[in-house]
């Protein structure tokens, strides 16, 4: 579904990227984990075209992210900061982008579970944290997109709206939905992906599936195992 | 074109529910009244205005629109994430800040000018001016903003270029040309002179207006020299030709800024 090759970016003296490469399969969960700073905000930027990298191709689709915009209408994206029009209701927000998209089958499914109806009204600047940011997880599935973004998806939602969160990924990802997702809550991403990709230092460290990544680390959970991944480039 | 509309269409819906848009409308309406009533006829209320419409529309339209961008950058962020170019989103950006603002600028003017009959006692063709000089203003000064969001990764940094760039066109450039006519008094500076009045979309809006008035006196030096050398009719056309540059150039130059800028 993605295709990354050789990506580089700098921004300013910092290089954040550093001839990376990396691919991301369909119907598939892929996790982004790494240190902080590690590139991935930067990474998911690049493939939504929000930045441009240095040198590298990244493709969606087989289509190059700079050949046109279209190829958005596939993606959907869960920034991690979630904020919008302080006088919009959630109601203008979802038509606004809707009529941008020109979308008419919306999915609906995460403003039942997430109860969000009561809400629907208020201007967003009346809305608490966790409120902005279940909007904003709807916000990505709504157009049923076939590829989703999502930047730290579980951040500031509370267990009962992040479980909701996480079934959801799961059973898009049963209909054949493809999930780029960075996390730092390790237990989820054991929950969630099936491939998991380290970046460290702008570099793929390790990609492939969960799996092999305890297996090659001889560990037995997600955790130690980035631990283990971790020592060993220091050592490197 | 209809992307652009509707970018513009639902920021217009957000800008106009904003207390400082709101505000900055009742203040005008205020001031627009109470200088018609207790600032004598309609030609001085007129007059009176010109001089809030030259400091406060230019900051007002900076400051607001500066804020706003970046406050609304992460919403940037989201709108350049779905299928529409970046083009479209800066100019919807640029009109839905620009539309609510002239508006609320020629609502609070006209409604009290309207209400005590000013028009009809002062010449119509003023009035009309100083509504055009003042959209026009809006119209620059947005642009700016818009520039100065786009090239600034650093809000506060923005903010302060956006007051510093205010200080000096309402402020300073008057004593910088003074000086400059005092240094150079043994030489012809006519020609300079325009040009610094051209590069200087206050200035530029000020002697657009005072052209209008018998008031030659208030015209400054710039003024009375385009009033001579230009005369009245054509002197009007080069200011207004001169503002649209004042809109275009920015806007573009913004417009390049914000197509190469990492989000």
């Amino acid at each position: 579904m993605i295709e990354v090759r050789n990506v580089s970016k700098t921004f300013g003296k910092l290089k954040v990227l550093n001839d990376l490469s990396l691919s991301v399969a369909s119907r598939r969960v892929t996790g982004l984990i790494g240190p902080n700073a590690a590139g991935k905000t930067t990474l998911a930027k690049i493939i939504l075209g929000l930045a441009t990298a240095d040198r590298g191709t990244v493709e969606v689709g087989g289509v190059s992210v700079l050949a046109s915009e279209q190829y958005r209408q596939r993606i959907g994206y869960m920034p991690q900061l979630a904020r919008f029009p302080e006088n919009l209701c959630a109601r203008e927000l979802f038509a606004m982008l809707s009529d941008l998209r020109q979308a008419k089958d919306l999915d609906q499914e995460l403003l039942e579970r997430f109860d969000f109806k009561s809400e629907l009204n208020k201007p967003v600047r009346t809305l608490s944290g966790g409120t902005r940011q279940k909007l904003n997880a709807m916000i990505a599935f709504l157009f049923r997109p076939e590829l989703l973004i999502l930047d730290e998806p579980t951040a500031g939602l509370d267990p009962v709206s992040s479980g909701v969160l996480k079934d959801k990924i799961l059973r898009e990802k049963s209909f054949g939905k493809t999930f780029l997702l960075t996390s730092h809550i390790m237990s989820e991403l054991e929950e969630l992906a099936d491939d998991v990709a380290f970046i460290n230092e702008g570099r793929v460290a390790f990609a492939g599936p969960l799996a092999e990544l305890k297996r090659v680390t001889r560990q037995t959970n997600l955790e130690r195992a980035i631990a283990e991944m971790m020592k060993r480039g220091a050592a490197a | 074109m209809r992307t652009i509309g509707k970018v513009a269409g639902y920021e217009i819906r957000d800008v106009v529910r904003s207390r400082w848009l709101i505000g900055y409308t009742l203040v005008l309406l205020l001031l627009t009244d109470a200088l018609f009533r207790f600032g004598g006829g309609g030609e001085k209320a007129l007059l009176s205005l010109i001089n809030v419409v030259l400091f406060v529309i230019p900051l007002v339209a900076l400051v607001f629109s500066t804020v706003y961008l970046y406050h609304a950058r992460e919403f940037i962020e989201l709108l350049l994430a779905q299928p529409i170019k970046r083009r479209q989103v800066y100019l919807g950006l640029y009109l839905g800040l620009g539309v609510p603002l002239s508006a609320s600028f020629v609502a609070a003017v006209a409604i009290p000018f309207i209400i005590h009959r000013g028009v009809s006692t002062s010449q119509p063709g003023t009035f009309a001016a100083l509504l055009g000089a003042g959209v026009a203003l809006t119209l620059v000064f947005t642009a700016l903003a818009l520039l100065i969001a786009a090239c600034t990764e650093d809000r506060i940094k923005g903010l302060g270029i956006a007051v510093a760039l205010w200080l000096l066109m309402s402020v300073l450039y008057d004593g910088l040309v003074l000086l400059f006519v005092a240094l150079m008094s043994d030489h012809p500076i006519e020609r300079p002179l325009l040009a610094l009045m051209l590069a200087n979309p206050m200035d530029l809006a000020r002697v657009a207006l005072l052209l209008q008035f018998d008031v030659s006196a208030l015209l400054g030096y710039t003024g009375a020299v385009l009033a001579k050398f230009f005369g009245r009719a054509t002197g009007v056309t080069a200011t207004l030709l001169a503002l649209i540059a004042w809109v275009v150039i920015p806007l573009f130059t913004g417009l390049r800024a914000f197509q190469k800028k990492d989000f």
